[in-house]
Order: C-alpha cells, then structure tokens, then sequence
C-alpha cells in the first residue's frame, strides 16, 4: 500500500534522485562541465525537466506567482520565461525573515532537438508552472516491419 | 485538520524498501510580527490543502508538506533542481502566543500562517497621567 502510494507521486523524484547519483558516479562530485546557459544552485524558480518519447515538460516551482505576470517564448529548441513575484511588504510590523524571493527572474532552458515549438501548452496549478512542449512526429521511434 | 495528518503520515513516515530517504525541503519563509500577532509565510510549490499538515504543539510549530505534480506515466528525468516531495520546517513559539487560535491558507502554493498574541500579553499603551 505504501509503495503504491509514493509511486503515484514520487515516481519522477525516484528517477530525479537516480539521476543525481549516476553522474556523481560518472563524473565524480564538481568535475563535470556545466552547460553553458547553466545557473547557480538555488536560482528561483527551480526548475525540473522531464521527458518521454511525446512530449517534454518543464516544471517551474515558482509559488505565489501571478500567471498574468509570466512571459514564455520558444525559439526552436530554446525556451524563455520571464516573470517576476514582487511581495508586499507588511508597513509596521518587524521582520524577523525575509528569505523568500522578491524580484523579477528569467530563466533560459535548452530542451532536446526535436521539440516542436508550435505545440506548446502551459499551466499552473497549486504554485507549479508546468510547460508542455510536444516532440516531432518523425522523432518518435517507428516501428519498422520486415516485409 | 486530522485527515489530512494522515495521508502525509502514511506518505512519508514510513520507510519504502529499496528506496532511500528523502530529505526535506528547508523551504524560505517570511516572519514578522505586528502588535496582535506573528505572521509566517512560506514558500511550498506543489503542495495542495490535503497535502499540507501544520501542528502546533508543546510551543514547537512544525509545518510539512508533500509536493504532487502530475505528470504523465513513463517520463524520464533531464534536469532537476528540485530533488525532493518533502517541505519541512519547525520553529518554536514562546507563550505569548496562543497557537491554538492560529489560522491558516494556501494559495498558489503560498502558505500564510497567523498566529495570534494571548489577550494579556497584547501591548497596551500606557498614559501618563498629568497631576
């Protein structure tokens, strides 16, 4: 019953987790290179990336953010979000913290070859930003029969 | 409240064979204080309603959540800042406070957490009579 349950949302995470080991494994921690339109750990919004054979998504964990505010191109492969969350600061009472993010962002993401950048939907739900971008259909793997 | 304490609880309390565990999101939060209270804002993207547990308990407020993001069966993982389903954070609350009359709401995957100063403890301007 547990498994079944962590599955249902953990599943991608799982996959997340393996990734990270494998290419500390492959590279060894820091030695690797960084893709040139990389940023730094802990830029917001975070991002993640998944793909299957149909279609790639991206997911922007950007919580409080007004979706009027957000720009999204595609060029070819290349995906652009602008936006920004702006908070209101609370006039006479004293801060304590102040950790959360107050600016505007842009994030550049390189998405494989073959996406299609007339196919793109996007949505947000529960402070998540999902962007889906479809893939070719001449990049899906075709079965070939042998007559 | 307490339906909800479950499904987290049997989401990540107990440990999954073969899988490792998951280290909580230490996620940003804004704190600050007015005359009638203290007011908590966190950042939990991911996170609905049912999947958000708040306790307030021997003066230690702990709040937790889970992320669910749908996606589709089969995907593979390209690129991933965030590593974890898991928010976690806990702070302690000193006994002006009054946790039992905290409210809370999440919009957008923004948590605001209020939590009320006890009657007494309330600051009361205090004049200076002209004799």
């Amino acid at each position: 019953m547990f498994r079944s349950l962590s599955n249902f949302d953990g599943g991608l995470f799982d996959e997340f987790r393996r990734l990270e080991r494998e290419m500390d494994q492959l590279f060894g921690a820091g030695s690797w290179p960084s893709g040139i339109r990389s940023v730094a750990r802990g830029t917001y919004p975070p991002i993640n990336i998944g793909s299957t054979p149909d279609q790639v998504d991206i997911y922007l964990f950007a919580s409080g953010v007004d979706p009027k505010s957000l720009e999204i191109s595609i060029q070819k492969n290349l995906l652009t979000i602008d936006g920004e969350r702006r908070l209101i600061t609370e006039e006479g009472a004293s801060y304590f913290r102040k950790e959360r993010f107050d600016d505007a962002f842009h994030r550049v993401v390189t998405l494989p070859d073959d996406v299609d950048p007339e196919k793109v939907e996007a949505s947000y739900m529960d402070g998540v930003l999902r962007i889906t971008v479809r893939r070719r259909e001449t990049a899906k793997p075709r079965q070939i029969e042998v007559k | 409240m307490t339906a909800e304490k479950e499904i987290v609880k049997s989401g990540s309390g107990a440990p999954v064979e073969g899988r490792e565990t998951e280290r909580p999101i230490r996620m940003p939060v804004d704190i600050f204080e007015d005359e009638t209270g203290i007011s908590v804002l966190a950042d939990m993207p991911g996170v609905s309603r049912e999947r958000l547990d708040i306790q307030i308990d021997n003066d230690t407020l702990s709040i937790q959540g889970k992320t669910q993001v749908s996606m589709p069966d089969g995907m593979e993982a390209l690129y991933a800042d965030v590593r974890s389903t898991v928010y976690q954070r806990s702070f302690s609350l000193s006994s002006e406070l009054d946790g039992s009359k905290a409210e809370a709401s999440l919009k957008d995957g923004v948590l605001a957490l209020r939590i009320p100063k006890r009657e007494e403890h309330k600051a009361r301007r205090i004049e200076v009579r002209a004799e």
